[in-house]
């Protein structure tokens, strides 16, 4: 995802004498062709998170368009103050983009584990957030967020994500993606953790389970379209992120499910549970480590599907 | 030119006239900054009222936004808005709040009150400017609290850094802050050095010789490629006798026998009877 982002934005940048590439220390090699191209629109701020936005937000003011980038968790948390007041009160138009989300940075501990961003990220007016599956859905919300004129939040994973889209596809903003039809359970999921849930459904099928798999790309605005359908024409919900379940996206469709009134009782978040993530290895390890991989997912839909034949349906369900 | 003095005399009673009808501001910050302000807005800045947007201008930020009824009284009188809004401050249905918007006030440049990011913000339009080769000037005023915040300090780098000589900025140094001296809290000394140190050019300066204010920022750049830092040495509470050197008052309203001192002190004849 991180040189889907940045070749994006070069190209952006070919096009836009405003745009400007900004980093805290963080970019070595990956922005090399960047700064040959445009050695006076790169500025690297040092160790200095929460100074980059503010000065973002200024040169935002007379014109420019900034995107910060650094690791994730220095930008949600360090710079947030800087975030709320500058950018957003102010509605500039600033990209902040946060690399490393979730557990991708991981051995490196839970200080470059960013796993509740999504959650103070999403209480702030004006902020829109992208959170990209892959490559190419990088590079579409990439160019959907040079287009929005205001306050973009991207989360990205780092380099080697695995590709979920084969083929192009029709980007909307505000749009899920039903990347699997499926008519039992509806799994949920946003960022690089659809592609465990891709293969847990794929296991799934297999053991003669139908599952449709949503991709949310845009976090906020979230569509709510696509979850009414979901609880509406399957029998479950389960949401898989790679976050805090409080505040993230199994918070935002809760949100959308209670106020609906939908009378979809088999509903479940899977994702952190009041912890940071646990323990040391390869991002694949900390999956497993985090109740996060694909054997995970197939776990819960079983047992969301186990309960639900236990419990008498709501009367006047489909079932 | 106008006769700075008499405007600056003008505007302090306009703001106690204005903190007082609302019943709340930080009057004494206010008359701290007033001089400094008046001396830009009628000597120093290249701005239009009638074009507030002009990509040209220059840029004044207050970084300490809590003394925005000082900015609030010389755009009125500029004619960035009308008067009348005065009457309104803090008020239902008012733009003026207790701290300044950029969303509601003509003239105002950056929404500030949370304190360390006026100043940063600044650092981003000088930089703006620089990278466009344009010829305007940002001023942006901060209280020497305000320069507690490490924010502050990572701007001042990287402003020297970057060489920002169409930067200046000030610090009213009246060396008190919301609970007491600041000294007597987290000391800033030695705060010319500090800033050297980081690669700012310093003078200082009497924060109420309107004179020596004006040649100071008509000096600017000070030296070619460095960012210029002013420290105006104010009294906090300037003007009205029982504040001055009194960190008291941060943020307390006068009683009815206070008030008739304030107007005697700043020449408001039968003020103090509005509050009878």
């Amino acid at each position: 995802m991180r040189n889907a982002y940045i070749s994006t934005l070069h190209q952006l940048a070919k096009s836009n004498e405003n745009i400007l590439a900004l980093v805290a220390d963080n970019g070595t090699i990956v922005y090399d062709e960047y700064r040959e191209d445009f050695p006076d629109r790169f500025i690297n701020f040092g160790i200095s998170e929460a100074n980059m936005i503010s000065v973002a937000a200024g040169l935002a003011s007379c014109g420019k368009i900034p995107f910060a980038y650094t690791i994730a968790n220095f930008l949600a948390f360090r710079a947030y103050e800087q975030i709320r007041n500058d950018v957003c009160m102010q509605k500039m138009n600033v990209k902040i983009v946060g690399i490393g989300v979730g557990f991708v940075y991981s051995n490196l501990g839970p200080t470059h584990h960013s796993t509740e961003d999504i959650a103070v990220m999403r209480v702030l007016p004006e902020m829109t957030i992208f959170s990209p599956s892959d490559p190419l859905e990088t590079v579409k919300v990439t160019n959907a967020a040079a287009s929005i004129a205001g306050p973009v939040y991207l989360r990205l994973a780092t380099g080697g994500s695995p590709k979920i889209y084969e083929n192009n596809y029709d980007f909307e903003v505000g749009k899920g993606v039903t990347l699997r039809e499926g008519n039992d359970l509806s799994i949920i999921a946003t960022g690089s953790i659809v592609h465990e849930a891709l293969q847990a459904v794929d296991t799934l099928e297999e053991l003669g389970v139908s599952v449709r798999l949503i991709n949310i790309h845009t976090i906020k605005p979230v569509d709510r379209d696509i979850i009414l359908k979901a609880a509406n024409e399957t029998r479950a919900i389960l949401t898989v992120e790679e976050h805090s379940i409080t505040g993230g996206l199994g918070s935002c469709v809760a949100e959308v499910l209670a106020e609906e009134n939908c009378e979809h009782h088999y509903f479940k978040r899977l994702g952190l549970k009041g912890v940071f993530p646990q323990g040391y290895g390869n991002y694949q390890e900390m999956k497993v480590l985090n109740g996060l991989s694909r054997d995970d997912i197939v776990k819960e839909v079983n047992s969301l599907l186990n309960v639900k034949r236990r419990i008498q349906p709501p009367s006047g369900y489909a079932v | 030119m106008i006769d700075l003095k008499e405007k600056a005399k003008e505007l302090r009673k306009e703001i106690i006239k204005t903190i007082c009808r609302a019943g709340g501001g930080h009057m004494p910050a206010t008359l701290s900054i007033i001089d400094i302000i008046t001396v830009l807005y009628y000597g120093i800045l290249n701005i239009d009222p009638n074009s507030p947007d002009d990509s040209h201008r220059d840029r004044f930020i207050l970084s300490k936004g809590h003394a925005c009824v000082a900015l609030y009284t010389v755009l009125a009188d500029r004619g960035f808005f009308d008067k009348h809004h005065l009457g309104t401050f803090g008020k239902l249905g008012s733009i003026l709040g207790g701290h300044p918007d950029m969303h509601k006030i003509p003239g105002v440049e950056a929404s500030t009150g949370a304190l360390g990011h006026g100043f940063p913000f600044g650092v981003g339009m000088a930089l703006s400017g620089k990278l466009d080769n344009e010829k305007y000037r940002v001023f942006t005023l901060l209280g020497d609290g305000e320069c507690q915040e490490g924010s502050i300090w990572e701007a001042a780098m990287f402003a020297s850094h970057h060489k920002l000589d169409n930067l200046i900025a000030i610090v009213d140094y009246n060396k008190q802050q919301a609970m007491d001296y600041l000294d007597k809290i987290v000391s800033l000394e030695p705060f010319a050095e500090k800033w050297r140190a980081f690669g700012w050019e310093v003078r200082e300066v009497d924060g109420h010789n309107l004179d020596m204010l004006l040649e100071s920022f008509n000096a600017c750049p000070f030296v070619k490629g460095r960012p210029n830092l002013l420290i105006a040495h104010t009294t906090k509470g300037k003007g009205v006798s029982f504040m001055e050197h009194e960190p008291l008052w941060h943020y307390r309203m006068p009683n009815l026998e206070e008030m008739k001192i304030v107007s005697k002190d700043l020449g408001l004849d039968d003020f103090w009877k509005e509050f009878e």
